[in-house]
């Protein structure tokens, strides 16, 4: 038998065998494989860490919302209020989440340097410049990736992404991509409208035609595809797709959370955290503030984050998740302390806020400092890789930890950021 | 060096390329086809190849070959027809009468469509958010520019340069007005940025705020080109005090930021606070008439003014870098990857792979009047372009994939772009014929294709799509309405004629694999095939429908290969 086609029996039989072990989840009893996941359910749960990031698209000003400047020419009309953090004051306008900030913390000290979008999206996401060699992976999947085998019995994906902001998983491939969903938790195309058997024996026939093509060595995106199609067949009749369906909590914690997109999108982060999902980011859009800024925040970007927020955080708390679970509050950058000629503010990386909390971090405390008009970082700056090598530490992921990129090159995760001590006790 | 053009022999050669295409030169084509353009793709390419002492892999197979070129060139995969007598065609010049065909007027309509679907996207992306932007506006204008072949440098100068309605019916339709008309919001900074980077290859949107890191790009040049668009507004138009859903692009007289209209001038901001002064300068150094007045006369016949974006658009075609731009555009959507990464970045930080292959073609797109579909001519016949996907052991290491600069010594895999999928189904399903064409067609396809389209609500306009191999689009393909259709049994479908017509089980198996994959079923794939027919017992045209969803959702059939 030559190389070639033991390579071609190798990929057939091993697609052939996951697509069987599908199969046979398909058809067994509905009530054996509910009880099995019931048992595990509590194990997990104290087991598995988690993070949640709740990444807010087009630039918050943070010195409107974390780093608030009363009396300075940049500081705008809002007035800061004290908060259940012994020396930490917020946004009168974020008065819920006041009272949950005993269990955050704020970096005051982010200085980055990318003021484009696409481009801080990306670096924010990663670590990361964008390079145009190199694909780098996001947060849900080097966290996804590194905490996937604290749950193996999770059959959905390690990495969900609620509205879709997200960056994918570069060089760690599809297998970490975040499977996207709308804040209503429908995913479409679910229902196969046939029966079990019909369906493996339809795989079978897929396998087939698609392990030929592998054989045929034309480039790993024909296997990127089989890999795909074998996540795909996992979820398809999973219970653990439950987790998407926001509409079966109580009424009562429906509204605490709000009945908005962000609203629902962090209820389902706790649902799939609580499965056993490592990773969920939520997206909130709409701090692209460069006109009429005040009036946007006032009265519709901060009450709908505030509400939101709050009740994620509370949530976690009272359900013993937060010890295990880290949040991550950012955006791609802040906005400019200048206000300018139609009220708004402009893009601007020198000098900006984030928010984390539960997990290992340690709460209650403010991390660096800007100046009295908020252009400047007066201490130490952090940048994203900082940011992000913190957030793993808060998972107990090792920042020795050194992937391979595809073209062989070694790279460091996080982009050998240094943590913020101030952050860990 | 030895790639250099041999410019002063090019004309004699030239005739002999006309005499192919009118196809009266008989004898058998040689491996350039005649064709001197696609010598010269063939000699740089392979003399990349000897320098990087990699070597090619295997010619595609015509059945691969001719699937690839109905993708690339019409945007949907062949017809089991048109495979047919491609592959029983014995003239040795076969190849580029099917090209000559595909850019013909038999294939004319398709052709503006794909190509339709391709600018759409580049011009105002996918998804449908922008109220100032009339998507069928803008794919009718680009609809008529394709069918007749307009050329490249008219095309830009109409999109630049371009006023009226933006919406088809209204009074003063004028669809090229919508590239620009959803992007003149905060002083024209998404139509500098998109100018710049769809045309001349140059990523300016980080100057807006300070000069480039790694570049030579500086905060002065950004508002020097925006500055060409300070004389144009978008106007929303209204019939009496009703509002009709249009957007008028207007040039008027501008009395710039400092109010004097015969210098008129903006101002921009350094990161020190500092104020600074633009008027309009061409990235090259080229500036023009600082006034804002539009062209007029004064009383005594004396000519004053002018207007910007004709100036910008006169620079712009001028330029070296827009040939240079559109080649590698147009080289990245048949080979998979530019010359460049991204494609649309040539600054000088971005070194191509194969530099004097873009400057010698970007020279005969020149001379050859911006002739798109000569262009594509060239590449589509070139032996790059003929390679096999498969990989061998002498060029594994040619991976742009993992990063490597493209060598081009095998075809690159490619997943279809959604628009592709979607005609290659109704295609495959033979439900082309009878479905709705044009905008009407248009529309449904963006309906569907709106579910896997994530905007991001910047300003900026910012999309991602789940296109993208990921879950949500395998779903689309196991169960989606489209697939829904296409694997339909009901009376007067595709599978109800395969399975009614006249023939064997065997011949209904290799019309399933030949319209979806261009090739027949293997041994193993028949004898499972055969399977499942028992499997079906007598429910043949059930048989028929596992197999045809098999087939549709293999990566053989997604993968441009």
């Amino acid at each position: 038998m030559s190389i070639s086609s033991r390579f071609v029996d190798g990929i057939n039989r091993r697609h052939f065998m996951s697509h069987l072990a599908g199969a046979a989840a398909l058809a067994a009893p509905a009530t054996a494989f509910t009880n099995t996941l019931l048992a595990n359910a509590s194990d997990l749960r104290k087991r598995h860490k988690a993070a949640i990031l709740l990444w807010m698209g087009g630039g918050p000003s943070t010195m409107d919302i974390w780093d608030l400047k009363p009396g300075a020419a940049t500081g705008g009309p809002f007035q800061p209020i004290s908060t259940s953090a012994d020396g930490i004051q917020i946004c009168e306008h974020m008065p819920l989440m006041a009272q949950q900030m005993h269990h955050m913390s704020l970096v005051r000290s982010m200085s980055t340097r990318e003021a484009d979008h696409m481009r801080g999206r990306y670096y924010m996401h990663t670590g990361y410049v964008p390079n145009p060699n190199v694909e780098h992976p996001s947060y849900g999947a080097v966290v996804a990736h590194e905490l996937a085998d604290q749950v193996p019995d999770l059959e959905i994906p390690p990495f969900v992404s609620v509205g879709g902001g997200s960056v994918g998983p570069g060089f760690l491939g599809m297998t970490w991509a975040p499977f996207v969903v709308d804040s209503n938790g429908n995913v479409r195309n679910l229902d196969m409208g046939i029966d079990p058997a019909r369906l493996s024996q339809r795989l079978e026939m897929l396998t087939a035609i698609e392990g030929r093509f592998i054989g045929e060595k034309r480039g790993a995106s024909a296997e990127d595809h089989a890999k795909v199609l074998d996540k795909t067949i996992r979820i398809l009749k999973s219970e653990q797709m439950d987790a998407f369906k926001v509409m079966k909590e109580p009424t009562d914690v429906q509204e605490k959370y709000g009945n908005t997109g962000f609203g629902r999108g962090c209820l389902m982060a706790r649902r799939l955290v609580e499965q056993g999902v490592p990773f969920v980011e939520v997206d909130l859009g709409g701090w692209d503030n460069h006109a009429d800024i005040f009036k946007t925040l006032k009265d519709n970007k901060l009450p709908e984050l505030d509400k939101a927020m709050s009740a994620l955080v509370s949530d976690l708390a009272e359900r013993s998740l937060l010890d295990d679970t880290a949040i991550i509050w950012m955006g791609e950058f802040s906005r400019t302390p200048n206000i300018n000629g139609n009220g708004g503010r402009d893009h601007w990386a020198r000098s900006w806020s984030v928010a984390v909390g539960g997990g290992g971090f340690k709460r209650g405390v403010v991390v660096g400092e800007t100046s009295s008009d908020g252009k400047e970082v007066v201490t130490e700056p952090y940048s994203a890789q900082d940011l992000m090598a913190s957030v793993l530490k808060s998972l107990d992921i090792s920042l020795e930890t050194t992937f391979t990129a595809k073209n062989g090159r070694p790279m460091k995760i996080a982009n050998s950021g240094k943590v913020i001590k101030e952050l860990f006790a | 060096m030895s790639t250099r053009l041999p410019c002063l022999r090019w004309p004699s050669l030239f005739l002999a390329m006309w005499c192919v295409v009118d196809g009266t030169l008989s004898s058998a084509a040689d491996e350039h086809f005649g064709i001197p353009q696609v010598k010269f793709i063939n000699e740089s390419v392979a003399a990349g190849w000897s320098d990087a002492r990699i070597k090619p892999s295997d010619e595609a197979t015509d059945q691969e070959w001719c699937r690839r070129v109905h993708l690339d060139i019409i945007g949907r995969v062949p017809t089991v027809a048109e495979l047919g007598v491609f592959v029983a065609d014995t003239a040795p010049d076969k190849r580029a009468a099917l090209v000559a065909r595909l850019l013909g007027d038999d294939y004319v309509d398709e052709y503006a469509r794909n190509w339709t679907d391709v600018w759409t996207t580049v011009l105002i992306g996918r998804s449908t958010e922008n109220d100032n932007i009339n998507r069928s506006g803008m794919r009718q204008w680009l609809r008529r520019a394709f069918a007749k072949n307009l050329p490249y440098d008219q095309f830009v100068t109409d999109l630049v340069t371009a006023t009226g309605v933006n919406k088809a019916g209204e009074k003063g339709f004028n669809g090229a007005t919508n590239f620009l008309t959803g992007k003149l919001e905060e002083n024209g900074i998404q139509a500098t940025a998109k100018t710049a980077q769809v045309f001349l290859g140059l990523q300016v949107q980080c100057t807006q705020c300070h000069n480039h890191p790694f570049n030579k790009g500086k905060q002065n040049q950004f508002w020097e080109f925006n500055a060409f668009f300070r004389q144009s507004r978008a106007l929303r138009k209204f019939e009496g005090t009703r509002e009709v859903q249009a957007i008028e692009l207007v040039d008027e007289d501008w009395a710039g930021e400092g109010g004097n209209a015969s210098q008129a001038e903006l101002y921009y901001e350094l990161r020190n606070g500092q104020m600074k002064v633009a008027y309009p300068v061409f990235v090259d150094g080229a500036s023009v008439d600082p006034s804002g007045y539009l062209p007029a006369k004064m009383d005594d016949g004396t000519a004053f003014g002018v207007n910007r974006r004709r100036e910008l658009a006169q620079l712009m075609v001028a330029s070296p870098l827009l040939p240079k731009a559109a080649v590698n555009r147009i080289w990245g959507h048949f080979f998979g990857y530019g010359f460049t990464r991204p494609i649309d970045d040539l600054g000088e930080h971005n070194p191509p792979s194969h530099p004097e292959l873009l400057d010698g073609l970007a020279d005969q797109f020149r001379q050859q009047s911006f002739n798109v579909k000569e262009l594509i001519r060239w590449i589509t016949l070139s032996r790059a372009y003929a390679l096999s996907s498969k990989v061998t052991k002498g060029n594994t290491s040619d991976d742009p994939a993992v990063g490597e600069k493209p060598k081009f010594t095998h075809f690159y895999l490619r997943q279809m772009r959604p628009e592709e999928l979607y005609q290659s189904l109704l295609t495959a399903t033979e439900a082309d014929q009878a479905d709705e064409k044009g905008e009407k067609a248009s529309r449904k396809k963006d309906e569907w294709l709106s579910q896997f389209i994530i905007a991001f609500g910047t300003d900026e306009g910012d999309e991602a799509t789940t296109f993208n191999g990921s879950i949500p689009q395998v779903l689309m393909m196991f169960n989606g309405d489209l697939v829904k259709t296409a694997t339909g049994t009901g009376k007067g479908g595709f599978l109800d004629r395969v399975a009614s017509a006249d023939m064997s089980n065997a011949a209904r198996i290799d019309t399933l694999y030949t319209a979806a994959l261009a090739r027949k079923p293997s041994r193993k794939e028949i004898s499972m095939a055969n399977q499942l027919m028992a499997a079906r017992k007598g429910d043949a045209i059930g048989a028929l429908q596992d197999i045809w969803w098999a087939v549709l959702n293999s990566n053989e059939f997604i993968i441009n290969h």
